[in-house]
Order: structure tokens, then C-alpha cells, then sequence
């Protein structure tokens, strides 16, 4: 199973990366797909996705809280923004 | 209620814009609309080129929640919402809102509710390229305060994701 992970503005420079398809076995919790990346890259990538302040989308909804995520699911990172 | 939202490279035509929320319909007797341009001055460096990234999808879907929260408080017949992205110079146009009412009240009032929930909520970041070199932009208090002073919304609270400490 596939899940497609984004991140945006600041965070996709700092972890240099747009994007990166994570493989998972069943259904997992987006805090244990943070882990699983900090695994696969470097404790870099922990500290930067777990920093005050980050958003999480999971298929473009804002999360207020770990939640389950399975197959096809998108998760996006970002930091707070700053259009307009 | 017509609604229109774009987010797009090119620069947009106010008139045409106008004509357009104007034309909706006979029953429209107020149009309001909010033109946002690159300042050249912020905190007091040089900006040479401001870029603007998004979230393709997400971005489109956050407007249109904010317009739908709009036309559920107040009398809204059309509503459009066009921001630009990629790299745009000072004095260049960046994000119009337009808002057709029956009456001006409403007009100004949804108008405002938009550009302001926007600002909170729709996801846009914007990066600083200087002669001092480059960097993004963080979110203005008064930005967060201003979305605020409108009251308990129907839209889910945007704060930082809270994840158990592993």
C-alpha cells in the first residue's frame, strides 16, 4: 500500500524534496509515517516534521490530531500561510 | 450563488472582472471588490521578486469553503476569487476578491470576511527574494487577529497538527 506524502514552501527546501511515495502495510497512523520517514532519510527529517507549527493535511483536509491513513491517501506538510 | 476561483500565473483584468459579477444578474445593486498588490517596502529590505507557491486542489477547495461561509452570513449573489503565483515584482496585482450583493452592506462586509479568511486559511506562502537573498515569509499576527474578530466559524480551526510525543 501507497501513500503519496507533499510537503510545500519552506519545508519541501529544507527536507529537498517535493514529494516522496511511502509504502506502508496497512493502515497507520500518520505519527508512525513520520517515523517511518525519519527512518528511511535521516533524524533531520523528525525534527523538521514533528517542528512547532506545522500544518498536516491528509486528502487535502487539515488534521487537527494523529489520524489513520491508508492506501491512496495524500498527506501534505506545510508550514502556516502566507498568501493574500 | 456564481462563483468563480483561480489561481494563475497571468495578471487579471479588474474591468473585465467587475462586468462580469456585475452582469450576474439584475438583482445585483452593490459590487465590492479588493485588489492586493506587491508592496515594495517589507521590513525595511529591497524586495526584488516575490514568489508564490500553492497546494494545486487544496488551495482551490479552502476558497471555495470560504466563499460558501461567506454566502451563508450575509446576501452574496456572485462571488470571484483570482490569486497569482510564480514570481511577481513590486506594484504587480496578486490576489483580487469580488463580491456582488444586493445591497452594499453585505457587499463590503463578504468582501472583507473573504480577504481575511484567506489570509488564514488558503494555502499560499509566499518567499522574499532580496538583494540580501532569499526567504519565506511568516504569518502576521494582525492577519490572525483579523480572521479571528469574525466570530466562531463553521470552518474547522486551523492550528498546528498535534501529534503524541514519540
Amino acid at each position: 500500500m501507497t501513500v503519496k506524502i507533499v510537503f510545500f514552501a519552506s519545508l519541501s527546501e529544507e527536507l529537498g524534496v517535493n514529494s516522496v511515495d511511502l509504502q506502508i502495510s496497512g493502515s497507520s497512523s500518520v505519527s508512525s509515517l513520520i517515523s517511518q520517514l525519519a527512518d528511511q532519510h535521516s533524524a533531520d527529517w523528525l525534527a523538521i516534521l514533528t517542528a512547532e507549527n506545522i500544518r498536516i493535511a491528509v486528502n487535502q483536509n487539515i488534521i487537527r490530531e494523529d489520524i489513520g491513513v491508508t492506501d491512496g491517501d495524500e498527506v501534505a506538510f506545510f508550514p502556516p500561510v502566507t498568501g493574500g | 450563488m456564481e462563483k468563480k476561483i483561480q489561481v494563475q500565473e497571468e495578471t487579471f483584468d479588474l474591468r473585465a472582472e467587475y462586468d462580469q459579477l456585475r452582469s450576474v444578474s439584475l438583482k445585483v445593486g452593490a459590487v465590492v471588490t479588493f485588489t492586493g498588490t506587491v508592496r515594495d517596502l517589507n521590513e525595511e529590505e529591497s524586495v526584488k521578486v516575490l514568489h508564490l507557491e500553492h497546494y494545486p486542489g487544496m488551495t482551490e477547495r479552502e476558497l471555495d469553503k470560504i466563499i460558501d461561509e461567506a454566502a451563508e452570513r450575509w446576501d452574496v449573489i456572485a462571488a470571484t476569487v483570482i490569486h497569482r503565483v510564480g514570481d511577481l515584482c513590486p506594484g504587480d496585482e496578486i490576489v483580487f476578491v469580488g463580491m456582488a450583493s444586493q445591497h452594499r452592506g453585505d457587499a463590503f462586509a463578504s468582501c472583507s470576511f473573504v480577504m481575511d479568511y484567506l489570509k488564514t486559511r488558503a494555502t499560499f506562502w509566499k518567499k522574499e527574494k532580496t538583494e540580501e537573498g532569499a526567504r519565506w515569509l511568516t504569518t502576521r499576527e494582525s492577519d490572525v487577529t483579523a480572521a479571528g474578530a469574525w466570530g466562531k466559524s463553521q470552518l474547522p480551526a486551523v492550528e498546528a497538527t498535534k501529534l503524541p510525543k514519540s
